[in-house]
């Protein structure tokens, strides 16, 4: 066996204590309640780890905690809150960027691109942060009915949003998460989202910055697991408002599509956007994931 | 009359025991220089001012005077931060400026707060809870902007305008620089800001605060002085966007200065605001309103519910449970935690209050005041209420920028509204009643650029604020307070 | 049957049920009526603005209350509580417990450093217990609340809630907690409620009654007002908010709104009503803020036994913390204070 190599000495004599790689549910760290797992290499397999290989139950298990964030996370926390938490989150990714840059480059990123990628994540969630408390000036109208009546139209958060990262991604994990994560927590949906078992890593590290944002606990899980094994459950979801949907166009979608209807899940799709391009940051992503109410009011005594 | 123990019996005390914000940890210098081009440096006259505490009359600091030549130095200074830096830094690196700047008001938050209050005498209740967390809010919601105006305007492409003159007033002196300058750096202008000569001090450490948030030289420059300083930063032929906020006798005069120039202008000036009290209002909440319209900072706010208007049939009802809660209004030391009402700004504003207020009692208005103590020392005023007044009155017309409430009683609606609008100032207005649809109709009929249902006072950085008619133009804050500073370039 | 014949047969109805229990009573049954007929009407009580009442009570928990008015409110409050226990685990041990810790908050320990303490106002038992209590606390000035109607839910018949206010009555209580019937409140049927409470006061005669409203289950703070008002007219003596069986118990909005109707029934009629906000109130900052409230709200009249209870068992230990604090200048550790 590869012994020698597997042991990682940080000098002649001391063992290091290798992370365990967990999903992320509710605000904690629990194992996959089936207990499986999937194998992570570095290209130059100078780092190695297990991951967990989440289950249908773990998905169902996010959801559930996701749901139960909802309310809160759409009504208590005030635009502005939201807004702050995500800024929150940019100063502990920087406080962290050693950390990331070293795991983008198991990934099997250049430290170039790894640095560029943590500098992008940063002031991508700096740019959700600032849109919290604007969106709704943007997207909201006041509307001139015939008829003695205040009306008005403004965005409501859809839900639980489900996101799956592309498969066959050119990206980092890292970005691509808070690309998508950012505008749907920031217009006050929950997210659950399920990583790419290629680039698993900087997902779930991630995730002990959430923890560190004063997020409160639900409003985003991250999985790792196989996306063709819980696309069904994850399409045929009940209590799942939406899904977004990152890999390229083919039976994986369609089937999405079809099972999605069950409950008119609304489904985004986008393939693989070009992360690194700053077109891509954009209110309509935040939109994307809002429905729009108007009220009437009459005008008069 | 002396505090005694007696007096701060819980049962029968008419007071609590002092609670004083203590002030151990806040450094204050002997005297505090002109802020241009990222340095402190003294006026080029040499000349200083103090400046002192209203409740106590006691200076606090020397502040630099400057002159029409220190105003030119610190418009070259931003000239050339705009043109050599500001400009050419992306939109997405000017936000991180001002949410840093945010950051550190935040952090230093009780050393403003405590500041604040001892520079303009604002109860420290007041300004540790609305303030300075509304200034790091405004700071906050501006730099998200910078680097998305393209979904700002429809279908125009804006550029900043250069350099902006900023003149500020006393009362809310941090939140009226936050108020202005977010804005203007957030588009992507650079700043001359001149504080009031009452309250430079908090704009001051704001200047501390952006050399440690490293915000490039020259891009705010802050140069305190008087009625002199503010005119030569108005008539300097470099600046092109002037910002004030003031008495609506000084914005005209502005608005002449600069008739035959280029400057655009946003002015925000006094008002004289209507707040009226339906029959079917809650009414315990109403009065809470009326108190908090008028007696919130000391009444020296542009858009105080000055005039009460009080639908007939529930007045002497409303006017009873209004004197019953003015009776637990505490007049006293700003920096005491239970302080409701604190010190008049300045000798001056004490003088024109009390003027106002005995033309109101020779024109035959029924005065009413509170008992409340006052300090020996230091520029007070008890929380006054007039009946009997009408809108030929004097203090029925006139901003009197004090605790001074008049009330008129009213009819009908279409009555009220008609008395709410006939005042050549159009700032705000409050409306009270249980009922939506009067709401609506209120607001659609009031003259004035913001108003209050139910509430009165709430401010926000999403929300914008103006006035019409006399009471000025432009708006600040929300997203139409980021037009005033930018211009179409297509 | 109009609406009107349909009350009136109701309210005949709830008499004939009641006289059957106060046959001794010489009141003539149609002076009570007309008493009944004359009661305003309940469908208009004051609207409250809910965002309004938050804005005063958090505005009130502004207040810096240091040095000589808080050890002095401190103590107040300690001797406004009514020393509660009402499980079903309890025991006439228990409650003996309860009235020994009533009589001498603060172990002897302490009064070697000069530091004394008032007595609880009360303690508060189910009826069953009011004898033991009552024996325990002769002669001390400590009051027996007893709560009664079926606490907590009041979901029986009329006769069962009388015979269970007079049994505590017969057992020596000097106060009766009784609930209103919420049901028949959140139904619109005023009357039924006022009619209940007036009945229930005529049984107690002398006896101090406290209306328990139950704010926990009115939902809006218009209910409030208008179960406050209800109570006060029917002649409640005090109004109380919880039973604390229910969350929330009481809160500061509800309390407020409890307050200024009191202060209203008083303007309008000259009569005082006392106030008890129960449940949750387990630490001496929050006690001291209720007691803000009512200090600004109602005055120095209010701020005594007499008019103002809280309904609680932890924050006993709490406030004797503080109040060693106080005149020690030491935070204090739970260990020196009897658990009862």
């Amino acid at each position: 066996m590869k012994q020698e190599k597997d042991i990682q000495m940080s000098s002649e004599t001391r063992l290091s204590v290798k992370k365990t790689y967990k999903l992320f549910i509710g605000g904690q760290f629990p194992r996959t309640e089936s207990g499986r797992s999937f194998h992570f290499e570095s290209k130059d397999r100078s780092f190695q780890t297990n991951l967990c290989l989440a289950s249908r139950k773990d998905f169902r298990n996010a959801v559930k905690a996701a749901r139960g964030a909802f309310k809160g996370w759409s009504e208590k926390a005030t635009p502005m809150l939201r807004g702050q938490i995500l800024y929150r989150m940019a100063e502990i990714l920087e406080d962290r960027r050693v950390h990331f840059t070293e795991e983008l480059s198991f990934e099997g990123l250049s430290q170039k691109e790894a640095t560029s990628q943590v500098d992008l994540a940063i002031d991508r969630l700096i740019h959700y942060a600032g849109w919290a408390d604007k969106y709704q000036q943007i997207f909201s109208s006041v509307n001139p009915v015939q008829t003695p009546y205040f009306n008005f139209s403004a965005l409501e958060p859809m839900g639980v949003i489900t996101a799956m990262a592309a498969t066959e991604t050119k990206e980092s994990s890292l970005l691509e998460l808070v690309s998508a994560m950012a505008p749907v927590i920031v217009g006050g949906n929950t997210l659950v989202y399920l990583a790419s078992k290629k680039t698993p890593l900087t997902a779930i590290s991630f995730a002990e910055v959430l923890q560190a944002s004063d997020l409160p606990a639900g409003v985003v899980n991250i999985l790792t697991g196989d996306e063709t094994e819980l696309l069904t459950h994850i399409a045929g979801h009940m209590d799942v408002n939406a899904v977004l949907y990152l890999g390229s166009e083919g039976e994986s979608l369609n089937n999405l599509k079809l099972l999605a209807v069950q409950n008119l899940k609304r489904v985004v799709h986008e393939e693989t956007p070009d992360w690194k391009n700053p077109n891509t940051e954009s209110p309509y992503w935040i939109q994307n994931f809002q429905e729009v109410k108007t009220t009437w009011h009459p005008i008069g005594q | 009359m002396q505090p005694t123990e007696q007096n701060f019996d819980f049962k029968t005390g008419t007071i609590y025991a002092p609670a004083p914000e203590s002030t151990s940890f806040v450094e204050l210098k002997g005297r505090y220089d002109l802020f241009i081009n990222g340095e402190f440096a003294p006026s080029t006259s040499g000349r200083t001012f103090k400046t002192i505490n209203p409740a106590t009359e006691v200076s606090l600091a020397e502040i630099a005077e400057g002159n029409a030549k220190d105003v030119d130095l610190a418009v070259q200074a931003a000239k050339t931060a705009y043109e050599k830096t500001w400009s050419k830094i992306s939109a997405k690196e000017r936000a991180k400026y001002l949410f840093r700047i945010a950051r550190l008001i935040q952090e230093k938050s009780r050393e403003f707060a405590i500041i604040e209050s001892m520079d303009g005498g604002k109860p420290i209740r007041e300004s540790r809870d609305i303030d300075i967390p509304l200034a790091a809010a405004h700071f906050f919601y501006y730099a998200g902007w910078a680097d998305k105006l393209d979904y700002a305007f429809p279908g125009k492409k804006v550029a900043p305008l250069g350099v902006a003159g900023q003149i500020i007033p006393w009362n809310f002196p941090l939140l009226m620089a936050a108020w202005k300058i977010a804005p203007a750096l957030a588009t992507g202008n650079t700043v001359v800001l001149k504080p009031a000569e009452t309250t430079p001090l908090t704009a001051l450490k704001l200047a501390e605060l952006f050399q440690e948030a490293e915000l490039p030289k020259g891009v705010v420059n802050i140069v305190t002085g008087a009625g002199e300083t503010g005119a030569a930063l108005v008539s300097h032929p470099d600046v092109q966007k002037i910002a004030f906020t003031g008495s609506t006798e000084i914005g005209k005069l502005i608005q002449k200065t600069v008739a035959g120039t280029n400057k655009s202008t946003t002015l925000e000036l006094g008002g004289k605001a209507a707040n009226i009290v339906f029959e079917d209002a809650p009414l315990d909440q109403a009065v809470e309103g009326i108190v908090n319209g008028i007696f919130f900072n000391q009444g020296h706010v542009c858009c105080a519910g000055s005039r009460l208007f009080v639908q007939e049939g529930v007045a002497d009802l409303v006017i009873q449970k209004l004197k019953h809660r003015m009776s637990s209004l505490i007049v006293g030391d700003p920096l005491d935690k239970n302080t409701d009402i604190g010190a008049i700004n300045s000798k001056e504003q004490l003088s024109k209050i009390q003027m106002l207020v005995n033309a109101g009692v020779d024109e035959g208005g029924c005065l009413y005041q509170t008992s409340s103590t006052l300090p020996d020392r230091g520029f007070w005023f008890r929380p006054t209420l007039f009946t009997e007044v009408s809108q030929s009155h004097r203090i029925v017309q006139e901003e009197i920028f004090g605790p001074v409430l008049t009330i008129q009683t009213f009819r009908t609606i279409e009555e009220v509204i008609e008395k709410a609008n006939n005042t050549p100032y159009g700032l705000s207005a409050g409306v009270w009643t249980d009922k939506g649809s009067k709401i609506f109709t209120l607001t659609s009929k009031m003259r004035a650029g913001v108003v209050w249902a139910n509430t009165y006072n709430q401010f926000d950085p999403t929300s914008p604020f103006g006035g019409y008619k006399e009471s000025g133009m432009g708006r600040e804050g929300g997203l139409h307070g980021l037009a005033p500073y930018l211009k179409f370039v297509n | 049957m109009t609406m009107r014949d349909q009350e009136l047969s109701q309210e005949r109805e709830t008499l004939r049920e009641g006289s059957h229990f106060l046959e001794s009573l010489e009141s003539n049954q149609d002076t009570r009526l007309s008493k009944m007929l004359a009661r305003p009407n309940f469908r208009f009580t004051p609207s409250i603005d809910q965002v309004g009442i938050q804005s005063r009570t958090s505005r009130l928990s502004k207040r810096s209350i240091k040095k000589e008015s808080k050890l002095s409110g401190l103590k107040l409050a300690l001797s406004m509580i009514d020393l509660t226990t009402l499980e079903g685990q309890d025991t006439e041990g228990k409650v003996r417990q309860l009235c020994e810790k009533a009589k001498r908050p603060l172990s002897g320990e302490f009064s070697k450093l000069g530091i004394t303490v008032p007595h609880v106002a009360a303690v508060c038992v189910y009826p069953r217990f009011v004898k033991t209590a009552s024996d325990t606390l002769r002669g001390t000035g400590i009051h027996v609340a007893s709560v009664a109607t079926a606490f907590p839910s009041g979901n029986s018949s009329l006769e069962v809630k009388i015979a269970d206010t007079q049994y505590a009555i017969d057992q020596g209580a000097d106060e009766i907690d009784m609930v209103i019937s919420r049901g028949d409140f959140l139904r619109g049927e005023y009357n039924k409620v006022y009619d209940e409470i007036a009945l229930l006061k005529e049984v107690c005669k002398d006896v101090h009654l406290k209306v328990i409203l139950e704010t926990g289950e009115l939902s809006t703070l218009d209910n409030v007002r208008k179960a406050s008002d209800i109570a006060m007219y029917a002649g409640a003596d005090f109004i109380k908010t919880s039973t604390g069986k229910v969350s929330p118990a009481a809160t500061p909005e509800v309390t407020l709104v409890m307050l200024e109707a009191i202060r209203d029934f008083y303007q309008r009629t000259g009569k005082m009503i006392g106030m008890k906000p129960a449940g949750g109130i387990r630490d001496s900052k929050t006690a001291l803020f209720y007691l803000v409230m009512v200090k600004e709200t109602l005055g120095p009249n209010w701020l005594t036994p007499d008019w103002f209870r809280f309904g609680a068992s932890t924050l006993t230990n709490d406030l004797l913390m503080q109040i060693t604090k106080q005149l020690t200048g030491f935070y204090q550790s739970p260990d020196y204070f009897s658990l009862d």
